[in-house]
């Protein structure tokens, strides 16, 4: 059992949790996940690690209430504990060598992409974020962004989106050694567009459908430059440029009917938000 | 005298078309009177030429005689001395390739159904009898175990034995490999492998979920930082291969790894009082022809499939199921099309709709001894089916290799071993089971840990 050692609600749908797990957070890096599974009958759900203190062997997560299992994760309080809660998962992010960056994330990849700004701005590189959001009320980790960022823009979907300030900031000569794109899955494919007429190396991160998440059901898999990739253990993260978006966004909607099911199952109150 | 009768006691089972819609076991067990009536079949034959066919030596005429005088529990004590895991055993051995292709009975008729009565020894003895353990003196020496199928567990189980401080790291939430998460629950009773592994609990041995080792620990940490003296590799063969064909990635089509893990690890035929879902469909094609397509063929018509189809390249003769699963299958109404390989999967808005094959014909024999089949050109033809299940084989999984260094394996993933030892490459570090031959049977990964066991403890010994 994995005990909630802080639980916070950054917004209506998006909720922060610390859990005790300190074997991961001494081995932990930016990019990389975890699996956790809240009870006897729940599924498998992946979650990036949103930070990690190995100090207090506690490790961070940030969700997005989407369908039962989120929901059901979301009605455990401090105290309370998980029933398994594996990883760290997944190859860390490689950012070797980078001098500036400019790290974008979409909605809930905004939490997905804080530890690799972090991660970043801790090397000595220069930091740009971009992240978007529906409206202002859902806007997250607004401060603990700008602490790891040179410059932290914030857009909304009445504003524009995140392709139109990064374009912006090229169009006005700023150079990046790489951006980091990490959203719903049209975002990225987006972003990768915006950059490749400039040959700026573009890493996304793939959240495939998982099971295991340690390269055993061949679930995840997508194209990556024609070959077929597991994301759990080649990625999560990719180079953008090579990533079949189009294969990857069809193989989301696997489950859809079924989901739709567990969600009626479990009465979510979200069903009307959606 | 001997029960001269040239057939085997039938088995009882539930019917072909009843549970053909339920997931509970398909094969019931033999009653008392059934075991002594077969165990008197028995020639109690002096060579023994059965045990030759049983790769860890069980001692099967003389377990067969306490059956014959009704001693049911000296007849599994007898078996576990040398087999950890009778119940599961007696279940899931190919048996008919092994110690009873061996009987003195096949010669004119059907041989001693030797399987059949090792399971309904274990049978019994869950029932009936006591577990004894025997808590054995402690040396407070740490050993550690990575992956708990049947090479971890049985390798685990005999260091118990020898006094070892056993700690058994296992990726998944829940022990026991592919017992647990590959085998369906209709060949094998999850209970049954739950017990095995309480009984290893009870015996001291610590067993933690949940710990994917070369990503929360390395092999090196284990012996070098928390003094563990010895390490056994049992991670299986858990890698799926896929067929490389167009239409691979489109939705509906599993590897038999994630659908039969979806099944019986997460319970998705349990959905939605489980959370997991699974999508069976209507129409489903199942590509292999070994056990693991068959648990697929026969989990797909249980979950409502209308017609489930087996894919398989060469003919049923050379199929590598056990015997009796396929007749099972072939009971469930599961249709086989073999001499048969698929070319291409064909999908509309991302979503399979057909499976394309080539008529295959048996040509020279190849490398294996089995005659290879060659395409009949001309002959494709497309198949209607929203599902397909790839059950072309597993090798092993590659994580723990990328992150040990010095640990050689041969080309296509497997451990290098020295065979007798299950030494690797790197010191104290011991391995088996399908990590080192690929995907082959419990038997000879339970064979395997069994071996390492005795390594281990030899090599500890002589550290001094
Ligand atoms: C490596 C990885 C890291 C992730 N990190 C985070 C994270 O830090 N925070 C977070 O909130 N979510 C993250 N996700 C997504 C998260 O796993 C899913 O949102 C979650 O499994 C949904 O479960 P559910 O039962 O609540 O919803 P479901 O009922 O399963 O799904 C509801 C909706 O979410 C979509 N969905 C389901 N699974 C995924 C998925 N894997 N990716 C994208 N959409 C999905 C469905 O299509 C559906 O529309 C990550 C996924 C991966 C693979
Ligand atoms: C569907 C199916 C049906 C089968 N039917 C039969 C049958 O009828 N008869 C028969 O004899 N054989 C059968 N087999 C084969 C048999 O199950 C295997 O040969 C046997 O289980 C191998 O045992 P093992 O201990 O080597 O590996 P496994 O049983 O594969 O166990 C390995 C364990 O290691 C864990 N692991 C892997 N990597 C790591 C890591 N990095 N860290 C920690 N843990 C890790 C895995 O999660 C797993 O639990 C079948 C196999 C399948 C898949
Ligand atoms: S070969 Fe057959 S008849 Fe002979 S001892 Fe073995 S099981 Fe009995
Ligand atoms: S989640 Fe199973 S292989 Fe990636």
């Amino acid at each position: 059992m994995y005990k909630i050692i802080t639980k916070k609600e950054l917004n209506p749908t998006v909720t922060l949790m610390e859990i005790a797990a300190p074997h991961i957070a001494k081995k932990a890096k930016a990019g990389q996940f975890i699996i956790l599974r809240i009870d006897e009958k729940g599924e498998r759900i992946p979650l990036t690690i949103a930070d990690y203190d190995e100090e207090k062997g506690t490790v961070t997560i940030i969700f997005q209430i989407v369908g039962s299992s989120t929901s059901k994760l979301n009605t455990k309080k401090e105290g309370e504990s998980i029933l398994d809660f594996v990883g760290p998962l997944g190859t860390p992010s490689h950012l070797d060598g980078i001098k500036s960056a400019c790290v974008i994330g979409g909605g809930l990849g905004t939490a997905i992409a804080y530890p690799q700004a972090k991660a970043l701005h801790k090397m000595g590189a220069k930091v740009d974020v971009i992240t978007g959001f529906k409206n202002d009320d859902l806007i997250i980790l607004k401060d603990e962004i700008a602490a790891v960022s040179d410059n932290h823009y914030i857009t909304t979907d009445d504003k524009g989106f995140v392709t139109d300030v990064l374009k912006d900031l090229l169009e006005r000569g700023n150079k990046y050694d790489m951006v980091i794109a990490i959203g719903p899955l049209v975002m990225m494919k987006a972003v990768c567009d915006v950059t490749k007429p400039y040959g700026i190396k573009t890493i996304v991160s793939m959240n495939s459908i998982m099971i295991d998440g340690t390269g055993m059901c061949g679930g995840c898999r997508l194209t990556v430059g024609g070959e077929t990739k597991f994301a759990c253990v080649d990625g999560p993260d990719f180079d953008g440029h090579l990533v079949d978006f189009d294969e990857a966004i069809r193989r989301s909607y696997m489950y859809k009917e079924q989901e739709t099911c567990s969600r009626k199952e479990h009465n979510c109150r979200l069903e009307g938000m959606r | 005298m001997p029960n001269m009768s040239p057939k085997k006691v039938e088995m009882p089972v539930q019917a072909g078309n009843v549970r053909n819609k339920n997931f509970k076991e398909v094969a019931l067990g033999y009653t008392k009177e059934m075991a002594v009536t077969e165990a008197e079949r028995c020639l109690n034959c002096k060579h023994k030429p059965c045990v030759n066919g049983c790769p860890v030596n069980v001692q099967i005429p003389e377990f067969i005689q306490e059956i014959t005088k009704g001693n049911f529990e000296d007849a599994y004590q007898i078996i576990k001395t040398t087999n950890s895991l009778p119940a599961v055993c007696g279940r899931v051995c190919p048996q008919e390739t092994q110690c009873e292709s061996k009987c003195v009975r096949g010669i004119k008729g059907e041989s001693v159904a030797i399987g059949r009565l090792e399971r309904f020894v274990a049978d019994y003895h869950l029932k009936n009898g006591k577990e004894q353990i025997e808590m054995p003196q402690s040396n407070g020496i740490k050993v550690a175990v990575i992956g708990s199928g049947p090479a971890g567990l049985s390798c685990a189980g005999d260091l118990a034995k020898m006094g070892y401080k056993v700690t058994v790291f296992e990726a998944f939430h829940t022990a026991g490999g592919v017992l647990m998460y590959g085998i369906p629950q209709f060949r094998l009773p999850k209970d049954i492998v739950q017990k095995e592994i309480d009984l290893l609990k009870e015996m001291g041995v610590e067993i933690k979920t949940n710990m994917v080792a070369g990503r929360v620990f390395s092999i090196d940490e284990l012996l070098n930082e928390q003094n563990y003296k010895a390490v056994f590799i049992g991670s299986g063969a858990g890698l799926p291969s896929f067929m490389n064909i167009p239409g691979e990635n489109l939705n509906g089509v599993y590897s038999a790894n994630e659908f039969l893990t979806r099944i019986n690890l997460m319970k998705a035929y349990k959905f939605p009082e489980y959370d997991t879902p699974v999508r069976a469909g209507k129409k489903v094609a199942v590509v292999g022809g070994g056990n693991v397509a068959m648990d697929a063929a026969r989990c797909a018509k249980r979950l409502g499939a209308e017609e489930v189809y087996i894919i398989y390249r060469r003919s049923e003769k050379e199929m590598p199921a056990r015997l009796e699963e396929v007749h099972h299958a072939k009971e469930e109404d599961i249709i086989f099309k073999t001499l048969t390989n698929p070319v291409e999967i064909t999908g509309k808005d991302g979503f399979v709709t057909g499976i394309k094959c080539v008529e295959m014909e048996l040509g020279e024999p190849d490398a294996s001894g089995r005659r290879k089949p060659v395409p009949k050109p001309g002959s494709e033809y497309v198949t209607d089916i929203d599902t397909v299940i790839i059950a072309i084989g597993q090798s092993p999984n590659p994580l723990i290799k990328s992150t040990t260094e010095g640990l050689d394996t041969k080309s296509w993933g497997g451990i290098e071993t020295n065979e007798e030892t299950c030494e690797t490459s790197i010191k104290g570090v011991f391995a088996g089971g399908d990590a080192v031959t690929g995907a082959a049977t419990v038997i000879l990964a339970m064979g395997a840990g069994k071996s390492a066991a005795k390594s281990i403890d030899k090599y500890i010994k002589e550290l001094g």
